[in-house]
């Protein structure tokens, strides 16, 4: 059944990004549009459209094929886009952005995040890709005038292009081996020929691999990942950390989850080395950070080693596991950079560790906001990130990889350090000059509040998002 | 009677907690947080003491059990309950609350409304450890304990408080984490068995029979995390760091309670679930645990610092509590528990004297002291009452204690027995000599000659301790009545099952390639 409906979130996004490009084409300069609200708009109506859809089941437009997986991820990005339009505004009147090219660059990317988490064919899962990662290259480079900003723009963009090429490459190798870049037809060809894997097969699965090693900053490919966030705004750095993961994760389940699940024995070994890599290094590596937003990214790569542990570990748990732990990370990690974000001022960034010496005697509400976020990043009850980190584990036990789980509890103790090294700073020392920190806007304070409780509802409350987590799995594999 | 009376046991002191996140802290609020703390500590204390009436002492089951579902996808039950082990570790817990809070009365003016909280925070997850019979519920609470402690040590501690709430955080979360491994495994392997149900519920664990090459890692993923927190020689580290640095009130919290969790964790999981490992593994955790007498005894002799003083006394003395576990029989058994509850009396007294000096001269130094005696001689008074009840003078807590563990000790190894029972002339070594130079002999700094003996106050605060001392050693059975069914079913369900074991023809336990 060929019906529009499956593609009427993403249009609601497209639609809303159109409208915000016409928007600042006829502003006046120095004019306040709310083109803002205009983007909530645009996600409200990909939220409702994606309930209904939800409800009705699985509807397919083409390739692009709204079932609850793709759903559950397209959820994930609403919020992630919700919350990352309300602690934008901030840093746009700061900044002197101009408002409609962020907010417009901002729904294209996530338009083409929801693309990547529906399409089950490779070619528009790579269409998807360039969507996004354009409009995030752009975004990381936003501040123009801002050396480092195009350092890691370029970096970002350059390394980038490269792995859009391997992805490629990948694509057209199982194209010429299958004749077809539709995932269940590579699955089921797959299959007929897995008794052993030509060396053809290995290449292109390999290919693939390392595009998405790029998106989700795995190790070794995870090279321009503290450059990049370290450059962008600390909004577009939430925003990309979480929404970029999101979209990037929902692909790689379907690709090789699906399509080339029968050379599961070829790949794992791979995947197994390569999270443990991510996760070490990942922690190891935060440790020695100064500046909070680099210490984050490297605690975003070690947050995709424990994804891709679950994903390895791909049993109905691990899959699921998957989607619960996308959505905790984004609502958590878009909360810690959006205090990073309020904090930021126009002529001092705040974004050393020792700028937040002292923060709990002047501003204890903030304070109090991102030790939330922290501790549920290094994943402490009765926050989200234990639950998300328990269902991970109890995967990752139940399939037999308990080396890799053993790998992960421990440099989730390393992390904790780091993420206590913030909590220390902000709670138990006192500095004679606080960092000066403007007035925090009402939307993202609001923004932040609800990052919060929903770390706690998921924390203490999962059953009901644990049991669409698994729903949605269980339409597709 | 269907009133819920341990989760209103948890949920009282986060209502407390919540309840004062909407006061403002400010100076002229002070005396209304400290009473809201004090009102909710005190009542959360009758509702134990209320618990013990209500316990029928002649009952071996888990009393009070409540039990709903939580996160049905991971079988997992918020279900709680109370036995004989943990009915007097609430009590306690109840106890040392409210007279931590009491006595930072003076001490901690800093952020005190935040200071309330995190005790009360702690109070709650304390109690939320020792109700909880599933697993995963076990492990929220226990890993939940650590943020609040971090925060009082971290924050009104003394000069390396940072050093010290680090340390404090990462070696718990680095032992325990291997047992939040463990305790998937075990779920995994219920799920593996006849019913092929995916569980975390204690009750059904108990019941499984887990082969025995699991057992060996699962009970040493246990041990380790619980050998952390007790703390056992060579896991110790943390212990006089943590202790020196800690506000008394928190001292008196982490000596008093947060210890016994380990030694607790213990008897309520590792050796009922892994019994024949437990079994295994005994002589090798009294080794520690006699090493850990003997060691932590002669480090406390040469302390300076009367607070690390008794913070090695405590190693010492939970070497004597872990004895009494692994030697697995009545007497052993029941000691350990009833020593547990001596300790965090005795050394949370301890604590509080230290504390109150320290108010007074601000130095803990040993040698900065010398001939109270005639300055402060009620405060003397009461010092030695706990010195001797921490010595385990016949006639105070600690005798009984200490004495049931040796007797069990003594059947099941004469060796240890005798080892240990070093540990006790050298605790009234140290702890003596401490006592005679700072209370006795001339007034050799101007500055101690006029200190202010006990306010009505720190009566408040220590009166009761001295009475429960008292009340302890007379009346010992009062408190190990009801220890005593519960205690017996365990060691029933231990030997039991490895004996079960060892006729069917598997005689040699041996580690597993």
């Amino acid at each position: 059944m060929s019906s529009f409906n499956a593609i009427v979130p993403m249009s609601c996004v497209t639609a809303a990004a159109i409208a915000a490009m016409i928007a600042e084409a006829f502003r006046a300069p120095g004019e306040r549009m709310p083109i803002g609200p205009l983007g909530a708009i645009g996600l409200a109506g990909a939220a409702i459209s994606s309930v209904l859809l939800w409800k009705d089941g699985a509807s397919s437009f083409g390739v692009v094929v709204a079932d609850k997986f793709g759903l559950f991820v397209t959820f994930i990005l609403i919020i992630v886009g919700v919350l990352s339009l309300a602690i934008s505004e901030p840093t746009i009147d700061r900044e002197r952005l101009p408002r409609g090219e962020y907010y417009a660059l901002m729904l294209f990317a996530l338009a083409g995040m929801m693309l990547m988490a529906t399409a089950t064919d490779l070619l528009i899962i790579f269409l998807a890709l360039e969507v996004l990662s354009l409009a995030v290259y752009v975004l990381t480079g936003i501040r123009r005038d801002h050396a480092l900003a195009s350092e890691g723009a370029l970096k970002y963009f350059l390394l980038g292009a490269f792995s859009s090429a391997f992805f490629l490459y990948g694509i057209a190798f199982t194209y010429g081996l299958t004749g077809s870049t539709r995932l269940d037809r590579i699955g089921s060809l797959m299959a007929a020929q897995a008794m052993a894997p030509t060396p053809m097969q290995l290449l292109a699965v390999g290919l693939l691999l390392v595009g998405f090693a790029f998106k989700v900053s795995a190790v070794p490919f995870h090279m321009w990942t503290p450059d990049a966030y370290e450059a962008a705004p600390p909004a577009i750095t939430g925003f990309m950390s979480t929404g970029v993961k999101a979209a990037a994760f929902a692909a790689f389940v379907r690709v090789f989850l699906a399509a080339f699940e029968p050379l599961r024995p070829s790949w794992s070994p791979i995947l197994w080395i390569v999270a443990a890599a991510t996760m070490i290094v990942g922690t190891v590596v935060g440790v020695s950070q100064s500046s909070v937003k680099r210490m984050l990214a490297y605690s975003s790569i070690a947050h995709g080693g424990y994804l891709l542990l679950a994903l390895l570990a791909a049993n109905d748990v691990g899959k699921a596991a998957v989607l619960f732990y996308l959505l905790t990370y984004a609502v958590t990690n878009i909360g810690a950079f959006g205090v990073i974000s309020v904090l930021e001022n126009t002529d001092q960034p705040n974004d050393r560790v020792r700028d937040y010496a002292g923060l709990w005697y002047t501003h204890p509400a903030l304070a109090a906001l991102m030790t939330i976020f922290l501790l549920s990043l290094g994943g402490f009850p009765p926050m989200a990130g234990f639950i998300a980190k328990w269902y991970v584990f109890s995967a990752a036990v139940k399939r037999g990889y308990t080396g890799l789980a053993i790998i992960g509890v421990l440099t989730s103790v390393v992390s904790v350090f780091f993420y206590l090294r913030i909590i220390v700073m902000m709670y138990m020392t006192t500095t004679d000059t606080p960092a000066r920190v403007p007035p925090i806007p009402r939307m993202a304070g609001l923004a932040l509040i609800v990052s919060a409780i929903l770390v706690f509802y998921l924390g203490i409350l999962p059953t009901r998002v644990l049991d669409w987590a698994a729903a949605s799995i269980a339409t597709i594999f | 009677m269907n009133f819920p009376i341990l989760t209103s046991l948890i949920a009282l002191p986060i209502a407390g907690a919540v309840l004062l996140l909407f006061t403002r802290d400010e100076e002229r609020n002070e005396p209304l947080i400290r009473n809201i703390a004090l009102i909710v500590s005190v009542l959360v204390f009758a509702e134990t003491l209320l618990l013990w009436t209500r316990f029928n002492p002649a009952s071996a089951d888990f009393q009070f059990v409540e039990r709903h579902a939580w996160i049905p996808a991971f079988g997992i039950d918020y279900f709680v309950g109370v036995d004989g082990i943990s009915l007097l570790l609430l009590v306690l817990t109840g106890f040392l609350t409210p007279i931590a809070l009491l006595s930072s009365w003076e001490s901690v003016h800093k952020r005190l409304k935040m200071f309330c909280v995190f005790i009360l925070l702690l109070e709650s997850a304390m109690m939320g450890v020792f109700v909880s019979l599933d697993l995963f519920l076990f492990y929220v609470f226990w890993d939940a304990m650590l943020v609040p402690m971090y925060f009082l040590i971290g924050i009104w501690g003394y000069d390396r408080r940072i050093y010290a709430a680090v340390k404090f955080i990462l070696y718990t979360m680095a032992g325990s984490v291997l047992m939040l491994l463990a305790i998937l495994g075990l779920a995994y392997l219920h799920s593996q068995g006849t019913t092929g149900e995916y569980t975390f519920d204690l009750l059904k664990l108990y019941a499984m029979d887990v082969p025995r090459s699991q057992q060996f890692w699962f009970f040493l993923a246990f041990a380790l995390a619980f050998a952390i927190k007790v703390p056992l020689f060579p896991f110790h580290t943390w212990l006089p760091d943590a202790h020196v640095e800690a506000p008394t009130a928190g001292s008196v919290i982490l000596a008093g309670v947060l210890l016994k969790m380990g030694t607790y964790g213990l008897v309520r999981f590792a050796f009922p679930l892994f019994p024949e490992a437990a079994s295994f593994f005994a002589p090798y955790l009294a080794g520690l645990a006699v090493i850990g007498i003997i060691y932590g005894a002669l480090v406390a002799m040469v302390q300076p610092d009367m607070k690390k003083l008794v913070a090695y006394s405590s190693v010492s003395h939970l070497g004597f509590v872990v004895l009494g576990i692994a030697a697995m029989n009545t007497q052993g058994v029941q000691g350990a528990v009833y020593q547990m509850l001596n300790h965090g009396v005795s050394t949370g007294g301890l604590f509080l004297i230290v504390g109150m000096l320290s108010d007074r001269r601000h130095t803990r130094l040993i040698s900065e002291y010398g001939g109270l005696k005639n300055v402060v001689p009620r405060l003397v008074a009461v010092f030695f009452l706990i010195t001797l009840s921490s010595i385990g003078l016949p006639g105070l807590n600690g005798f009984v204690g200490e004495f049931l563990i040796l007797l069990g000790a003594f059947r099941w190894d004469p060796r240890l027995a005798a080892l240990a029972a070093t540990g006790v002339i050298l605790s009234a070594t140290y702890m003596l000599w401490m006592f005679q130079r700072v209370n006795y002999g001339p007034v050799t700094d101007e500055k101690n000659a006029k200190l202010p003996d006990l306010q009505p106050r720190e009566w408040l605060v220590i009166a009761p301790i001295v009475a429960i001392a008292i009340l302890m050693g007379i009346f010992p059975n009062l408190f190990l009545k009801p220890i005593e069914p519960s205690v017996n079913r365990l060691i029933g369900q231990v030997s039991q099952r490895s004996s079960q074991r060892l006729q069917a023809g598997n005689s040699e336990l041996r580690i597993p390639n």
